[in-house]
């Protein structure tokens, strides 16, 4: 329905369009060569160029006050995060200078020096010292740009061994999660596709004669003890996958064949995040939104949203599907004790299978 | 420069051409002008396709899950009870992106304009080979009848997202659209990589040998400069595509393991062993990524040419612009890891590659600079292929800006694969080609039609189209930092995106009336054809070559000798002369200096 009356009141625009061109058109019609642009043409567009020129602003402006809360950038979870979110808005408030001064100088010249009949252009053909200035300010700013994103992802991207940190399995398969936990010997056990025996419950492909992987454990749900380096490895058993976990900002494709990994360290507990204020007022608002939607469902008939609550998310982030668009698992951080308590209460592999 | 005996040689043969028939005039045409239209006409209705279809799954994302009667009429047993499939959803995003890519802005854009105006404005009689043209042309027709026929596959049409990475690609067990719609899409795209390479082998042989006398390659238009520089990307890096794309058909037909390895589907074990899907992502992107500049250059070189003109001004710092495209030119091949930051590949790699995309920025710069002051006190003649040339200009810059963020491998983690990344390349590279494109629709089209577009439908086609442009995109900007990530069907199982519904229902609504108001640009191209007014010689008054052909088409472009050229292209508003243009074929005067360029 709203679909249909969307169409109609395109037609409308379209037809109103219309005849206001005709209109134009009849009221030109005495115009010498109405194809090339006249003195009026030029001066109607230099003062659009000038609307267009706030038009920009003003999207600028209502998409930072309406959208741009950055809820995402505001509370990284991680221990690097705060690094790249630093980077990002250096990075950002970089743009936003060069975007308004740059969309200025182009709306104000549109404009300033719009056609008048009679006036001649300016023969500016050449300016080496200025090439100069804008080659090198860019060479400048890019280079330190440069400098601080490569050492970012270099710290990012480098484990430190002596950490000695959590070993988990991401595993992927269209379309869910597991995480497979190294268990009491923090090493994954052997696995590959071709030994999964789905009749023995083997579904991740552990090799069962592996005595490092009888105390794995594999889970649907993740869970991490705070402040502790976790190493993730990925392994995917059909097609690509990308384990994106936005506000830890980390994400790692899964890819078929061979085994990548990500790591980082979880400052910030499910419980707390959930306490901060601006989690509480974002929580809020979406749970307005979700009371007025289910008014609408229950008018049909069907059952009301449930009410959200926060919760770390991993979500797959590569197409991969059919229900690529459902693909997703908890992630609780939580402190240690909790933490030892959770996994303790999970099976081990050797327990887990059917003989 | 070289050229000279040889044009000479074409003179004598002018005048007795064999009679032309409809069939050689319209369809088998080896006249560059002729192939430049039908590749415009071909390319605007594919337009027309991938414009629909964004606007089919724009719905869909906006108002997830609702019956549509659009839906319902145009995907048939895809839309039960006019309910958009999932499949199908995946199936409209990935031939979009598809058509918009290489049939729309690569055939499409350089196709028309490469042909149309390289022997123009080199003063050629027509392409070095007039046949490969031809053929070149009837293999991009044949891919895209190929293209559109697998849309109509019983299992639907490929879904693997237009940089169909396998194993998703490869398995159709893994996907419906893996199977023959899958099969199809690699034949068409072979099939195009062909016509592309032909094409390009005739534009480079063109530039190099057929220039006229006094055509130095310092006095090329910037357009020329553009179209070469795009041929040479092409013929570096497309065959590396077609590589791929035959290697993925060995993968899926022939049980070869290039791309795959281990994989458990649906119960059982591939026998796949050894290969691996990143090979593919290094394989695609070594074309990928190039191919953004093989669509923003000429789009580039349309825009500086159609600035200058409607500026009555010099283009600012020619040779700055000649190597900033050589610069851009060079940096496109080896940059293309920056698509790859977490595919995987080794992150020392991935430094190198932020360090290389991070230097794109320089020429950039460069060029963006120069025209902005290029229309620094200049005359401008607000027509509408101006207005588009200041669009392009705008949604380059905005587009462009973000690329410090996704070029910068520590930032991507975050942003790769959301909305971010959609409107960065679409304000980029789509948007930003798409009004080069119709920039040189408005300024050539008397040299295609001979006659005049409507301005006025022109003006308003511009200004709904760039406010929309900026209404869909922007917000992109701001749910892809939120998160979200590209490609999902419906938003609805993530609570945590709730509060971004509204924001899609907005970028919907204007990208629903951006595509409506693309009507009025189609009736005005076609209508003007018929009823447009008659075009004057240079109605522009611009100093390139093909404005001193004739209006009505000629084989051989001018009916008689071939001008010669004594100046570069950008005399606008030349001190000494009286009038605010000196075109190329007119001798210096006494005493005139010619500029050093």
């Amino acid at each position: 329905m709203t679909a249909l009356l969307t169409i109609i009141v395109l037609v409308f625009i379209l037809v109103a369009i219309w005849q206001m061109v005709k209109i134009f058109d009849l009221a030109q019609a005495k115009g010498e060569n109405s194809s090339v642009a006249t003195e009026k043409d030029n001066t109607m567009n230099a003062y659009l160029m000038m609307g267009f020129l706030a038009f920009i602003y003003i999207i600028t402006i209502v998409c930072f006050v309406k959208w741009g809360d950055l809820p995402l950038l505001s509370n990284s979870a991680s221990e690097h995060g705060s690094t790249v979110d630093n980077l990002m808005v250096i990075s950002m408030v970089l743009i936003f200078f060069v975007q308004t001064v740059t969309q200025f100088l182009l709306h104000y010249f549109a404009f300033k020096y719009k056609g008048e009949k009679g006036r001649k252009a300016l023969f500016f053909a050449d300016n080496n010292k200025l090439e100069f200035i804008w080659t090198i300010i860019p060479v400048v700013v890019l280079a330190g740009l440069i400098i601080y994103g490569l050492n970012t992802w270099i710290n990012i991207t480098s484990v430190d061994e002596s950490d000695d940190p959590l070993i988990i399995e991401l595993y992927a398969q269209q379309f869910n999660w597991k995480a497979r936990y190294a268990g009491a010997d923090n090493t994954l056990g052997k696995a590959n596709v071709r030994l999964i025996d789905i009749d023995k419950a083997n579904i991740l492909g552990l090799d069962e004669a592996d005595p490092n992987a009888q105390d794995d454990i594999i889970t649907t749900e993740l869970h991490l003890p705070v402040g502790k380096p976790v190493l993730f490895k990925m392994r995917s058993q059909d097609v690509l996958h990308s384990a994106y976990m936005p506000h830890f900002r980390a994400q790692m494709n899964c890819v078929p064949g061979m085994i990548t990994q990500f790591g980082f360290t979880p400052t910030v507990t499910t419980a707390d995040m959930r306490q901060t204020e601006q989690m509480q007022e974002k929580v809020k608002h979406i749970n307005e939104i979700r009371v007025e939607n289910s008014k609408a469902l229950i008018a049909k008939g069907e059952d009301a949203l449930e009410r959200y609550e926060f919760d770390y998310l991993l979500i797959c982030n590569k197409i991969c599907g059919t229900s690529h668009y459902n693909m997703q698992m908890k992630i609780i951080v939580e402190t240690q004790d909790e933490y030892d308590a959770w996994i303790k209460e999970q099976k081990e592999f050797k327990n887990s299978l059917i003989n | 420069m070289s050229a000279h005996a040889d044009t000479h040689a074409h003179d004598d043969d002018h005048g007795h051409h064999h009679k032309e028939t409809f069939v050689t005039k319209y369809i088998f045409s080896q006249d560059h002008k002729m192939i430049a239209k039908q590749y415009l006409v071909t390319g605007t209705i594919m337009g027309v396709i991938g414009i629909l279809m964004s606007m089919m799954f724009r719905m869909q994302i906006a108002w997830p899950e609702e019956p549509n009667v659009l839906f319902e009429a145009l995907l048939g047993k895809w839309a039960p009870g006019g309910v958009m499939d999932a499949d199908i959803y995946l199936a409209l995003v990935t031939i979009h992106g598809t058509i918009m890519v290489f049939f729309v802005l690569t055939a499409g854009l350089s196709g028309t304009f490469s042909n149309l105006l390289i022997p123009l404005q080199i003063g050629a009689r027509d392409m070095a080979s007039g046949f490969l043209n031809m053929v070149s042309y009837w293999l991009f027709f044949l891919s895209s009848i190929i293209m559109l026929i697998s849309l109509f596959v019983e299992a639907g049409p490929a879904a693997a997202g237009w940089t169909i990475y396998p194993p998703l690609s490869a398995l159709p067990m893994a996907q419906g659209g893996s199977g023959m719609g899958m099969t199809l899409w690699l034949v068409s795209m072979a099939i195009f990589i062909a016509s592309s390479l032909l094409g390009s082998l005739n534009y480079v042989v063109t530039v190099l040998n057929l220039r006229t006398k006094g055509m130095s390659m310092t006095r090329l238009p910037l357009t020329i400069w553009a179209f070469f520089v795009t041929a040479i990307i092409g013929i570096v890096s497309f065959p590396v595509l077609l590589s791929a794309a035959l290697l993925l058909i060995m993968d899926r037909s022939f049980g070869t393991s290039f791309f795959l390895s281990d994989i458990f589907i649906q119960g059982e074990v591939l026998h796949y062993q050894g290969g691996s899907p990143v090979l593919f992502e290094h394989l695609f992107w070594f074309l990928g990524h190039p191919e953004v500049y093989i669509v923003i250059l000429p789009a580039m070189g349309l825009v500086s040419e159609i600035m200058a003109s409607n500026s009555r001004k010099p283009i600012f710092g020619y040779r700055a612009m000649i190597t900033s495209i050589l610069a851009i030119a060079f940096l496109s091949t080896i940059v293309w890891g920056h698509h790859m930051f977490v595919s995987g590949m080794n992150p020392f790699l991935g430094s190198v590659f932020t360090f290389t995309t991070l230097l794109i920025a320089i020429p950039s710069a460069v060029k963006a600079f120069n025209w902005i002051t290029t229309l620094w006190k200049g005359n401008l003649q607000m027509n509408p292929a101006m207005l588009f040339s200041i669009g392009f200009v705008s949604t380059f810059i905005t587009g462009g800006l973000t690329g410090i963020i996704l070029g910068d491998s520590a930032l991507d983690i975050n942003v790769h694969d959301t909305y971010f990344v959609i409107a960065h390349f679409h304000l980029v590279m789509g948007i930003s080609a798409l009004y080069g494109m119709f920039a040189g629709i408005y300024h050539w089209y008397p040299k295609m039609y001979g006659r005049m577009l409507n301005k006025n439908l022109g003006y308003i086609h511009f200004w709904i189209t760039a406010v929309c442009a900026y209404g869909v995109f922007f917000p992109m900007h701001f749910i892809g930092m939120a998160g979200l990530p590209r490609r999902y069907y419906t938003n609805s199982n993530f609570p945590l995106f709730d509060d971004l519904a509204n924001v899609n229902v907005v970028i919907t609504i204007f990208a629903l009336i951006g595509g409506v108001v693309q009507l009025i640009y189609l009736y005005n191209f076609f209508a003007s054809m018929y009823y447009g007014k008659k075009a004057e010689q240079n109605p522009w008054k611009a100093t390139t070559l093909e404005w001193t052909t004739p209006v009505e088409h000629v084989h051989g472009n001018w009916p008689g000798e071939i001008p010669h050229v004594y100046r570069w292209a950008y005399d606008y508003s030349k001190p000494g002369h009286d009038v605010d243009f000196v075109p190329q074929n007119v001798p210096l005067m006494e005493g005139e200096e010619e500029l050093q360029h």
